[in-house]
């Protein structure tokens, strides 16, 4: 192929947009509309993973040893539990540190009268998971260490969280399955209606002699023109809602804020742009390649 | 494309000159009578043929066969050396660029002025730019459009529609010009205009088929007129008649 006809397919692509106006318009709208949609979602399911996901990073599992256990044996046990995949992180309290906070939580100035520190074998291991389903078989681990005393955990914390976690994983996906379909279904359907109102101009250019992808080209690059214009605008649209949401909701309701750790924009864009670009350009990219080449068999 | 005579599977060897060959074609529907029953035809180069006939008596069916939109039930068609029952998928616009199609309803690109529709086609053959500024002019001039070439096509009446289609159809300066009822819908002096222009491309070396209803133009042009009816070819005379058969 020549380099210009090459240049004439592409081009013909882009003036297609301003020739077939109705259609371009109803086909961009149609996938900002789904987008749009499939992003607030995306973006409100992704903010209340990570609240779930913040209040299983504060669970913990305290490990107390026994009595005369040296602070070098606690060390080796903590180290020992670091290579464990369930374990991110683990926090060692001496004895003093455990009678500190004790101190500052519950006694204040009447701690004076202690000359001697009474949680004098209250050295502890904190133990912060990756993942709170993880925490019955860790500690049934812990508990099997001889120099282990106690193992204080949150059964009912660890399973709620673990369930709820599961239940939004399941939902979400749900949800953004069902979006997706729908997305596609009618997105699709917008750039096969949009290509077979113009079924005659493709008859044209087969009687006239053109080759399948001289045909073709044109059509794909308005799709997927199509599809990048109409992922762009909802992204664009959502960043701006999704700002500014966030901003009042925070300074508007501060106990809200204290409690629910909005994710920021770039995290939630981090996946949200490839995801709608990929639909968008996709569905135009296949949706107008599969369509035209229907009408192809001339 | 081969010189000297061509073998073939019926053992006849095609002339040289000869463009198109039908040799026992035959095109059945999945219902119905075939639309084309063991027709033979031979066209030579730089001929001008009239096909006429009542509807149903498979004109149609036998236009789109010589494109290659149709493959035949039976039986060979030989256009140009392609053979069009065994060409591939691939090679289809190739052998469409012999031809020049001219159609009833001009089947014009509505959304592009009178020069783009007439550039599209040397576009599809990858005629460089500036051969194009050059050619499209020249047969805008040849049909009578040069002043017109930045009309929108519905900006055209019917006679110049159809005028725009003939320089479409010649841009690329077929062998073989193809035209399905082309004054079917013009006015009579616009169906002469356009029949004026057909035989002094005819003169310019280039064969002329027209399937045709116009009993007037075909009576008074004198060319080759073959007739049809229920399929199959009833009388191909030299400087033949329309008559009506009823």
């Amino acid at each position: 192929m020549r380099i210009n006809s090459f240049f004439y397919t592409i081009g013909q692509g882009f003036k297609n947009l301003g020739r077939n106006k109705w259609y371009t318009l109803a086909s961009i709208a149609t996938i900002t509309a789904c987008l749009f949609l499939f992003g607030l979602f995306y973006a409100i399911i992704t903010n209340f993973q990570n609240v779930v996901k913040t209040a299983e990073e504060g669970v913990s599992v305290t490990v107390f040893f026994n009595e005369g256990t040296s602070e070098d044996e606690i060390l080796a046990v903590k180290s020992d539990l670091e290579k464990r995949t369930e374990v991110r992180e683990i926090q060692y309290v001496s004895a003093d540190e455990a009678w500190e906070g004790f101190k500052e939580e519950y006694l204040g100035e009447y701690a004076d009268g202690f000359t001697e520190n009474p949680l004098a074998d209250s050295a502890n291991l904190q133990i912060y998971l990756n993942d709170v389903s993880m925490q019955p078989a860790l500690v049934t681990y812990i508990e099997s260490i001889s120099s282990v005393r106690e193992v204080n955990r949150s059964e009912v914390t660890a399973t709620t969280l673990s369930g709820l976690n599961l239940l939004i994983a399941y939902v979400s996906a749900g949800i953004i399955l069902v979006l997706l379909l729908v997305s596609v279904f009618l997105i699709s359907n917008t750039v096969t209606m949009g290509i077979s109102v113009r079924k005659d101009e493709i008859n044209i250019m087969k009687y006239i002699g053109a080759t399948d992808f001289f045909v073709r080209a044109p059509f794909v690059v308005e799709g997927i023109l199509i599809g990048l214009i109409g992922s762009a605008i909802p992204l664009v649209i959502i960043y701006f809602v999704y700002t500014h949401v966030i901003t009042y909701v925070v300074s508007r309701f501060t106990m809200l804020s204290s409690l629910l750790n909005f994710l920021p924009v770039e995290t939630v864009f981090h996946n949200l742009i490839p995801i709608s670009l990929l639909i968008g350009i996709g569905i135009g990219f296949f949706g107008s390649f599969i369509t035209v080449r229907k009408h192809l068999h001339v | 494309m081969e010189r000297g005579y061509r073998k073939r599977k019926t053992n006849r060897q095609i002339p040289e000159d000869e463009v198109i060959t039908l040799e026992n074609v035959t095109k059945s529907y999945s219902t119905g009578a075939p639309a084309l029953n063991g027709v033979t035809l031979h066209i030579k180069r730089g001929e001008f043929v009239f096909i006429v006939g009542d509807s149903g008596s498979g004109k149609s069916t036998l236009i789109k066969l010589l494109l290659r939109e149709l493959v035949p039930t039976d039986g060979e068609i030989t256009v140009l050396g392609y053979n069009l029952k065994r060409i591939k998928h691939s090679k289809i616009p190739k052998f469409r660029r012999n031809l020049g199609i001219v159609f009833q309803d001009f089947r014009l690109l509505k959304d592009r002025n009178v020069y783009e529709n007439v550039a599209f086609a040397q576009r599809i053959v990858q005629t460089p730019t500036r051969e194009i500024k050059r050619n499209v002019p020249s047969i805008l001039a040849t049909v009578n459009l040069a002043g017109k070439y930045k009309n929108k096509i519905n900006q055209l009446s019917g006679g110049e529609q159809q005028r725009v289609a003939l320089a479409r159809a010649l841009v690329n300066k077929p062998a073989i010009l193809l035209a399905d009822e082309p004054t079917g819908n013009l006015d009579p002096n616009n169906s002469w205009e356009i029949m004026k222009l057909m035989e002094t491309i005819n003169e310019n070396g280039t064969t002329v088929i027209v399937v045709t209803h116009n009993r007037e133009i075909v009576n008074a042009m004198k060319k080759r007129v073959i007739t049809m009816k229920k399929g199959v070819i009833i009388e191909d005379e030299e400087e033949g008649m329309y008559i009506d058969e009823d």
